[in-house]
């Protein structure tokens, strides 16, 4: 249990520090390897918990996708380079103290929720009755979620075919003045477009027009 | 201390929130920032999410924590497309100066 609660303090210290650089930093490059330091620990986090298949995914998905993306998009649009101070407001600019405000009334109702729910009784009955898991976290969630959570689960991969073809159609660009490979020009082309028979007469030659 | 409950989890959850809404409200330099900042909002509503289902030991949160990985990872393709093709149009994704819509 100690091990536990070490383990708990250093990843989740990491998290906070890490999510604090994500903001605070001037390189953009940099925020978006706090931000995959972030995902890697709140993964530990979930492993250590007993989330085993989430923290997986969120590797697989976050650190292996999301994250790549961003620093794709980070080095492509060349945004590094601008480096701005950041509390750099312009002249009367009034929200950088309104929303600190904000966020630390958010803060505290938040730590006053956290501080003062508890559960429902008869939830609390529930809990001590159910049995220990016998089979594995990743099993327990296949048999929920190909049962129960099918039609989500097939919805949720129409949303990401829809977020496929939406990036696709938004970033296409035609662009002009581009030679590409006509395939049913090539086909369609037939003898007598391009051969020509010429009987060419003795000591005078053919003048080639091209 | 060393009995590591729901409330801790609860609390790490709370506070990556709020570093994300901070983000949001203090950015000034690029929208991709703003972007990672949702990102990190989500993360802390996964962290609430799977620790409330281990805790009370019910599968469902864990299963609403994927699709809720799955709208994020969509989210942050057609974001940043968006931003892409701002950034083509007219060369700037600084906060300050996106302010076409007047608002």
């Amino acid at each position: 249990m100690t091990a536990h609660a070490l383990f708990f303090y250093v990843f989740s210290f990491i998290a906070i520090i890490s999510a604090i650089m994500v903001t605070a930093s001037k390189n953009t490059v940099h925020s978006v390897f706090f931000l995959i330091l972030d995902f890697i620990s709140i993964s530990c986090l979930f492993i250590l918990i007993g989330a085993e298949f989430l923290g997986m995914i969120m590797l697989i998905v976050y650190v292996g996708a999301v994250a790549v993306l961003f620093l794709f998009v980070v080095m492509m649009l060349n945004v590094a380079q601008q480096k701005n101070k950041w509390f750099a407001a312009t002249s009367g600019s009034k929200h950088i103290p309104v929303g600190m405000i904000v966020s630390l009334i958010i803060f505290f109702e938040l730590i006053i929720v956290i501080g003062g729910w508890k559960f429902k009784p008869d939830l609390i009955n529930n809990i001590s009755n159910l049995n220990i898991p016998t089979t594995t976290n990743t099993h327990m969630i296949g048999n929920v979620l190909y049962t129960d959570y099918i039609h989500l689960f097939q919805l949720s991969g129409m949303i990401l075919l829809v977020a496929m073809i939406g990036a696709i159609v938004l970033t296409f660009r035609q662009r002009e003045g581009l030679k590409r490979q006509s395939y049913i020009k090539q086909i369609s082309r037939e003898k007598k477009d391009g051969v020509e028979l010429v009987t060419v007469k003795s000591r005078e030659g053919i003048k080639i027009d091209v | 201390m060393f009995e590591i409950g729901l409330g801790h989890y609860l609390t790490l959850g709370a506070i990556i929130f709020t570093i994300g809404v901070v983000g949001i409200f203090l950015n000034r330099k690029n929208i991709i920032v703003i972007l990672m900042s949702i990102e990190l909002i989500l993360l802390a509503v996964n962290i609430n999410l799977v620790s409330f289902s281990i805790f009370i030991n019910d599968l469902t949160g864990q299963i609403f924590t994927l699709f809720i990985l799955t709208v994020a990872a969509a989210e942050a393709a057609i974001g940043l497309a968006i931003i892409v093709v701002y950034y083509r149009n007219s060369g700037t994704i600084r906060v300050e100066e996106i302010d076409r819509l007047k608002g």
